[in-house]
């Protein structure tokens, strides 16, 4: 098991380092590729409106005049040694983990990202857990009882949660529960240490939001594999020497039918932590999903490249957990 | 052109990569010159001639919110007219705009200097005089120095604070080895801004410049200590001169402004100090900031561009919400440039036909309809001094007419039509949609455009502003917006008619107007010391301009307020491009 833990966690490093060199790559060597010169490059790093000068500091700082793989090495060597940056009365340092530095508001991306990584887990953790146990547990009871009215129904509900996008379920619950009954109204986020109840209730409206729209999947995704998991052999023979029915669904069924489920999950909850955009957008919660958009908007790159590496990270440490978690989930997983 | 809000998400690369689109406002307003007051609510458009809600009642929390960032916060590195606005909150330039409604707050009046400046007989040395008493908000006291130090941080370290206009950097007169700014250049600084004593800051010029005191009135003047200043970081730790001062700043998040114990009344004669606190929040959906809005929840958005079309129209439906509204000009022209040194609009009667043939009704309502702009027939606003109606291409209804059309095509020798290119800003849906409509009605008369959009980050740079770019693709039409940096003819006019502002890249001049006449007015202008005399000019260069048929006025923008009954001390001014000024505004709650 050890050994299996490690060679997963080695491989997922080297995904990120693959990761970092092909993100890299987009944002450094494609645009020369297309012809742009590091002028136009260096303006990138800047925002809206970059002065010549300020194009001449990131051309230097950033060292657009070095060759490629050297600027991929400063570019890794500052995310363990950090970086320091030229202009102003002082210089500039970016600490380690050094994701970059935005020229056009001269902040370190890292602390930036960083401070709004709790907004991100409360929102992906929360309607994750919604989603799971709603998703799985309507997904069971359909299965078992296929054809029923609880199947229909919840299996329409569940059609139409994956038909409507946030924007549209957000817009609507904030319409109606912020102002029309403003019974969850003035929704802001609160650190889940200084107020736990706060964090929930203005979160439950975002969690509801996001876990609509994925335990819709997840009901769909159970229901089928649960269909097909209780129709095999052994569900009979399980039941044949006289298990119990929970046991028999639970243990012997639920437990099957819950590799799929694990897999996407671990996709789903990766991509979430990697901002949730939609959400963060509608119900204006500083999360890394706004950062992200944000720092689009104001073409701000270093912001760009930092969030997505983050977001890789993410993807890759999720997936690492549910490669873990196959372990538990099915035995027929080889460790070694 | 100061930048109003300018909101666009741009695709961007890495694996998965969104795009969103944006869009702007900007500002200004109109309505009468009253300088009355209303304590009642008012009705429509209530906040164009008057103060409403007018109260002196202090405390609560009056709340911003805006969509998206600012530029910056920091006075000396902002564009945004909104910042210009909110920042005499924390900052006090030496002159600002009379906090009144409409055209009432245009009028400048000295804020940190005890009088407007005073000009030497040349016109090229201007002195202003502090107030007495001037304190920072650590109880230090203000000098002239640091109003110098300000000026210089702005305007002369591009490197650091990149996003302001650099207005003084090209007016006053450099140094003889020129000047590196205060970071580059630790113990020098710039020769032109004299102190001779704490009180007395004097400016020399390079020529004379008789708009020098609306130019003194942006945030880049007002006072910052050279110890405090720690470049880029000081958008931190701003050091207030006005009535409030930051208690909490959260980059992209939120800042929360509490009263300057040591800001002294008896030395600021336009300010109130009201709210116990006021939260700026960032990056509120503008979904949420109209129904916070609606709900009370918050007094105002910060950018002021006005709700978005859906809460317009649920507004628009209910009486009661529509008598808590501001439809005001936005200093604002929409316009389609046409390019006179490309084929065959180098020829006039070409142009005139382009002028003729618009219908222009179609395009306002492409543009939004009424609520979001009048139709248009000179290049100045009618909210800028000096604006005068007259419309040189007069059609019934400003609904175009072919005939008078296909006659200048007949002029110009092209009867039989020709083909051009029309550029619009791919993110501007409107823009592009107004684009469409012109498409479809210069078809009629045998002109056959093809439309390209740009992104509109590089629409000045590398396209449409990019005269030998237009020239090469035959782009002899353009699409375009243009305000303000200060409510002047020449602050309007000179980046678009000036022909020696033409540029090769980040050019705004785009139908390269180069007419002497033109660019002798506006030189007379700027030097005359009678302001009645240049208001006089800049309408004479307007109808020069359109004699010339190079511009294509198409809606004088208008923005849609709302004005939450929370609110107090409301106004719609044209100063800050019909946004609500900022500077008194208070709360009931």
């Amino acid at each position: 098991m050890f050994a299996y833990i490690i060679r997963r966690i080695l491989a997922a490093v080297a995904l990120l380092v693959v990761v970092s060199a092909v993100t890299f790559a987009i944002f450094f060597l494609l645009p020369r590729i297309a012809g742009e010169t590091t002028d136009q490059l260096a303006a990138q790093y800047i925002g809206k409106n970059p002065s010549p000068e300020a194009i001449q500091v990131v051309k230097q700082n950033l060292g657009f005049d070095q060759p490629l793989y050297t600027q991929y090495w400063n570019f890794l060597k500052a995310l363990f040694t950090g970086a320091e940056y030229k202009f102003g009365p002082e210089p500039a340092t970016c600490h380690v983990p050094c994701f970059g530095y935005s020229f056009k508001n001269h902040l370190e991306v890292w602390p930036e990202m960083t401070s709004r990584i709790p907004v991100t887990i409360s929102l992906a953790i929360g309607a994750a857990v919604l989603w799971l146990v709603s998703g799985v547990t309507t997904g069971v009871i359909s299965a078992l009882k296929p054809r029923s009215i609880f199947d229909r129904l919840s299996m329409g509900i569940a059609l139409a949660g994956v038909s409507l996008p946030v924007f549209f379920t957000g817009a609507l619950l904030l319409t109606v529960f912020s102002y029309e009954w403003p019974i969850l109204d003035n929704l802001e986020y609160v650190d889940f240490t200084a107020d736990p109840l706060m964090w929930a209730r203005n979160l439950i409206l975002p969690w509801i939001s996001l876990a609509f729209l994925y335990s819709a999947l997840y009901a769909r995704l159970t229901r089928a594999g649960m269909l097909e998991t209780m129709s095999e052999d052994y569900i009979r023979t399980a039941r044949a020497k006289g298990l119990v029915e929970r046991k028999v669904v639970v243990k012997h069924g639920l437990r099957s039918a819950l590799t799929p489920i694990v897999t996407i999950f671990g996709m789903d909850l990766g991509l979430l932590l990697g901002g949730a955009l939609i959400t963060e957008q509608v119900f204006s919660l500083k999360g890394i999903g706004q950062f992200a958009v944000q720092a689009i908007s104001d073409n701000d790159l270093p912001k760009i490249l930092g969030v997505t590496l983050l977001a890789a990270f993410f993807i890759v440490a999720c997936n690492l957990v549910v490669d873990l978690l196959y372990a538990l989930v099915d035995p027929r997983v080889r460790l070694s | 052109m100061r930048r109003s809000r300018t909101v666009a998400l741009t695709a961007l690369a890495a694996a998965a990569v969104l795009v969103v689109t944006g869009c702007t406002s900007s500002t200004k307003s109109t309505g009468s010159s009253s300088t009355s007051a209303d304590s009642s609510g008012g009705g429509a458009d209530a906040a164009t001639k008057q103060i409403v809600n007018v109260s002196d009642k202090k405390g609560g929390t009056v709340t911003y919110e805006m969509k998206g960032t600012p530029d910056s916060l920091d006075p000396g590195n902002t564009y945004y007219a909104y910042i210009y606005n909110f920042s005499r909150l924390y900052a006090r330039p030496l002159t600002t705009f009379n906090p009144a409604a409409g055209a009432d707050g245009n009028k400048l009046v000295p804020d940190l200097a005890e009088s407007m400046g005073k000009v030497s007989p040349d016109g090229l040395i201007w002195t202003y005089k502090l107030r007495a008493g001037l304190k920072y908000d650590d109880g230090t006291p203000i000098t002239s120095k640091d109003v110098k130090y300000a000026v210089e941080r702005s305007n002369f370290a591009p490197e650091v604070n990149s996003n302001g206009p650099t207005y003084f950097h090209d007016l006053l007169v450099d140094n003889p080895t020129p000047y590196q700014g205060p970071y580059k250049d630790k113990t020098g600084d710039l020769k032109s801004i004299e102190t001779p004593d704490d009180t007395t800051i004097v400016f020399h010029l390079q020529h004379p410049f008789a708009d020098f005191d609306y130019l003194v009135s942006a945030p880049q003047t007002a006072p910052v200590p050279q110890a405090k200043d720690t470049g880029a970081d000081y958008v931190k730790h701003i050091a207030s001169s006005g009535t409030y001062k930051f208690e909490t700043y959260e980059d992209g998040k939120q800042a929360v402004l509490v009263p300057n114990t040591n800001w002294d009344k008896s030395t600021d004669p336009i300010r109130k100090q009201l709210p116990d606190k006021i939260v700026l929040k960032m990056n509120i959906d503008q979904a949420t900031i109209d129904k916070d809005l609606l709900a009370g929840n918050a007094q105002a958005d910060l950018v002021g561009g006005g709700v978005d079309p859906q809460t317009q129209a649920q507004i628009l439906r209910d009486s009661k919400l529509k008598a808590k509204t501001d439809n005001a000009y936005g200093g604002r022209l929409v316009y389609m440039a046409i390019n006179s040194k490309v084929a065959p609009f180098d020829n006039i009667e070409c142009r005139k036909a382009v002028q003729f043939a618009l219908d222009k009704v179609a395009v306002q309502t492409a543009l939004g309809g009424p609520i979001r702009g009048q139709v248009a027939s000179t290049v100045l606003p009618p909210d800028i001094p000096g604006h005068q109606d007259f419309n040189l291409y007069e059609t019934k209804d400003n609904k175009g007419d072919q005939a008078k059309a296909k006659d200048s095509l007949k002029a110009c020798g092209k009867d039989g039509g020709f083909s051009t290119v029309l550029s619009a800003r791919t993110e501007r849906a409107t823009e592009v949609a107004a684009a469409t409509a012109i498409q479809a009605q210069l078809k009629n008369i045998g002109i056959n455009v093809e439309i390209q959009q740009f992104p509109q980050g590089k629409y000045l740079t590398d396209s449409a502003g990019a005269p030998q770019y237009t020239q090469d693709h035959n782009i002899g039409l353009m699409m375009m917006q243009w305000g303000a940096d200060w409510p002047t003819g020449y602050g309007f006019l000179q980046q678009i008619v000036d022909g020696r502002a033409i540029k090769a890249s980040g050019n705004s001049n785009l139908a390269q107007l180069n007419d002497p006449a033109v660019n002798k007015m506006l030189d007379d202008a700027a030097i005359s010391p009678d302001q009645a005399a240049r208001e006089k000019i800049y309408g004479d260069i307007d109808k020069k301009v359109m004699e010339s048929a190079v511009y294509v006025p198409l809606t004088d923008f208008k923005v849609f307020l709302y004005r939450p009954d929370s609110a107090t001390n409301v106004a719609s001014t044209s100063a800050f491009s019909g946004e609500y000024d900022y500077l008194n505004i208070g709360t009931t709650k």
